[in-house]
């Protein structure tokens, strides 16, 4: 309230727009005061507290000293409300005229009228609506990875279709701008895990499976799936964001309407680009998650580098770095797509396009996951 | 509509060439504007007289819409001040900014509905933020101003997206009278409208301008529009302001100014209002 008196409003909380008084059958209303927008609590209150029930009214506008069309049309519509009832004595104030006009006037553009709503044969119409609706989006989904599956095959046959400054870009974009965060966020999440284990591990005074643990952790599963997440946020929402805005400035159409292929300008180069970045940036997050788990074994554990690489090497089993990347293809494939996909299925609105991007991150975070944890099954079964 | 219809082809136009006693409700004085090395507006003078409505004419790039913006507080000038009703708004507080903008009332080039709200809510918008009063009161207001632009009381239910072009300007301009302005700037009222939705748009101004004794600024291309409702006609060229009635600017000998009024599009113009 403070707020709004300092933006210099007139505002009186018992401020009398209305006297009334009473004489048999007959109410006479008398009208006073500052009719305006900016009391618009108030004339709303003193229209509703006009007693009902009587046999005639009698307004009389001349009190009035100021109205403003918000005000003269409230006061209107209680005028018109009361309908015979009513008489009005003095001069009715000059927007009446205006209002009176505008409410003559025929509307200079048509809107279909709207949709009867909450009938029986409606809520089947709804249900098969949405049933089609679903249908529809799948075979959209589909037909996306169709078609991005022959724009992939095609821009790997011939290098003009392949746009090799745009895949760079997004190398650029999604791989080398991601670096800093992404090490720092292995390096801190190996320390954690060192840190975490070795107080377990201590109990059983075998603190130098800390290195075990570390090297298994972050190669096979840490740094794969936090990459993926980190560059799930990052880049998936990016993805959407970008072709969603594109979508919205009608510049999809654009490319269309040059016979542009716009799968191959703004679908292939991402994911393409993912595809060579997320492997890459999955390598840094291996070496910072090593490296963290040396800092701390060697801080905390009085395990020093020198017996840290050895008993590294030890751990490690000719398939522990590769089961972790040779998940990140599958990773940066379903981030991008769902990015993408998502960005291209923005229409109309930017609430659409915000809600599109919040489930191009959520869906893919998801499907990583769920990938990770198919690897992980298909993984011990194969004994990889 | 009929009547403002008929009104339209002798267009008469009130107070015209007698505004220049009254007092100017906007004065910009010596605004300049500079962007880097650019400059686009050289210690520019610009008077808005009370119930005129002045267009705004100038050729891309120069600082039409700047012109605009400093005049709504939205950009500071480098130089000059803009008063309204006397008061300096360039060195005004944010919070006097605000009471003073609520005067105003604005279309933007491209309606600038806010896209996730309907049109009813559009207009709403502002009345919410600065008024409390029962849903049925912002409905029945929300009414008025889409009975005031023609447009059906149904459309408020649309979102902007499902509006046609000319819907969109329609209620554009219902927002921008969601306060009761006296003031309404208007910025291209009629880019991107057919000839028959642009005439009957000019007549919604013309109509607005009389019936609420509005003072309106509007930029313009439109020559229908400029000679159907302007009383007077501030050209910018050359980094200042010529200001001038609609008569006194079209024999200006400026070369621009001629270009512009008397080119093959601007007698175009012309032959089509001569032949009404």
């Amino acid at each position: 309230m403070a707020l709004l008196l300092s933006r210099g409003f007139h505002r009186c909380p018992s401020y009398v727009l209305l006297e009334s008084e009473r004489r048999e059958n007959t109410l006479i209303v008398r009208l006073k005061g500052e009719w305006r927008i900016d009391n618009l609590a108030q004339i709303e209150s003193a229209l509703a507290g006009v007693p009902a029930g009587v046999e005639r009214y009698i307004v009389d506008f001349t009190g009035i000293e100021t109205i403003d069309l918000s005000g003269a049309w409230l006061l209107h519509r209680w005028v018109r409300s009361m309908g015979d009832r009513l008489e009005i004595a003095g001069a009715p104030p000059a927007h009446f005229d205006f209002i009176d006009d505008v409410l003559q006037l025929e509307p200079k553009e048509r809107v279909p009228p709207p949709e009867a709503r909450l009938s029986l044969r409606e809520a089947l119409a709804w249900l098969g609506r949405n049933t089609l609706e679903w249908f529809r989006q799948t075979r959209d989904a589909i037909g996306f990875f169709g078609r991005v599956t022959v724009n992939g095959l095609r821009a790997f046959r011939s290098l003009k279709h392949l746009r090799v400054p745009s895949i760079a870009r997004h190398v650029y974009e999604t791989g080398i701008q991601a670096i800093p965060i992404v090490s720092l966020i292995a390096f801190l999440i190996s320390v954690i895990v060192a840190y975490l284990g070795a107080q377990q591990l201590r109990q059983f005074g075998a603190e130098i499976f800390t290195v075990d643990l570390v090297t298994v952790a972050v190669l096979r599963e840490m740094s794969p799936l936090l990459t993926a997440i980190i560059v799930a946020g990052r880049s998936g929402s990016a993805f959407a964001a970008e072709i969603g805005v594109m979508r919205l400035n009608d510049e999809i159409d654009a490319l269309q309407s040059m016979g542009v292929n716009h799968f191959e300008v703004l679908v292939t180069p991402r994911l393409a680009g993912l595809l060579i970045a997320l492997p890459l940036l999955t390598v840094i997050a291996d070496a910072m998650g090593l490296a963290g788990g040396a800092l701390l074994s060697s801080v905390l554990l009085d395990i020093s580098l020198d017996q840290f690489l050895p008993r590294m090497k030890d751990a490690l089993a000719p398939t522990t770095f590769w089961a972790g990347i040779v998940k990140t293809p599958v990773f940066a494939l379903i981030i991008a797509l769902v990015g993408t996909y998502r960005g291209l299925q923005v229409r109309e609105s930017s609430r659409e396009l915000g809600r599109l991007t919040t489930v191009a991150v959520v869906q893919s975070i998801f499907l990583v996951i769920f990938a990770d944890a198919v690897f992980a099954v298909v993984f011990v079964e194969l004994d990889f | 509509m009929q009547r403002v219809g008929n009104e339209r082809q002798t267009t008469i136009r009130p107070r015209s060439g007698g505004t220049d006693s009254a007092a100017p409700i906007i004065s910009v004085r010596g605004v300049t504007n500079r962007f880097g090395p650019q400059l686009v507006h050289d210690a520019v003078d610009l008077d808005v007289y009370p119930g005129e409505v002045l267009g705004i004419v100038g050729g891309s790039g120069s600082g039409k819409s700047v012109l605009l913006r400093t005049m709504l507080g939205l950009h500071r000038p480098n130089a000059g001040d803009v008063r309204i009703e006397g008061m300096d708004i360039t060195r005004m507080s944010t919070e006097e900014l605000l009471a003073i903008k609520r005067r105003y009332g604005v279309t933007f080039q491209h309606g600038a509905l806010f896209s996730s709200l309907t049109v009813a809510e559009n207009i709403q918008l502002p009345m919410r933020e600065f008024f409390s009063a029962s849903e049925r009161t912002y409905d029945a207001l929300a009414e008025l101003r889409l009975r005031m632009v023609g447009l059906p009381v149904e459309a408020g239910r649309k979102l902007p997206s499902q509006l046609s072009g000319g819907m969109v300007k329609r209620a554009a301009l219902a927002r921008a009278l969601a306060l009761d302005p006296s003031i309404l700037f208007l910025d291209e009222p009629t880019a991107g409208l057919d000839p028959i939705s642009a005439a009957s748009f000019d007549e919604l101004i013309v109509y607005l301008h009389r019936s609420l004794k509005l003072t309106i600024v509007m930029i313009t291309h439109d020559l229908d529009t400029l000679l159907a409702t302007c009383n007077r006609v501030a050209v910018l060229v050359d980094r200042k302001i010529v200001v001038d009635t609609l008569e006194g600017i079209m024999n200006n000998p400026h070369p621009w100014i001629r270009e512009y009024f008397h080119g093959p599009r601007a007698r175009a113009a012309h032959l089509a209002r001569g032949a009404r």
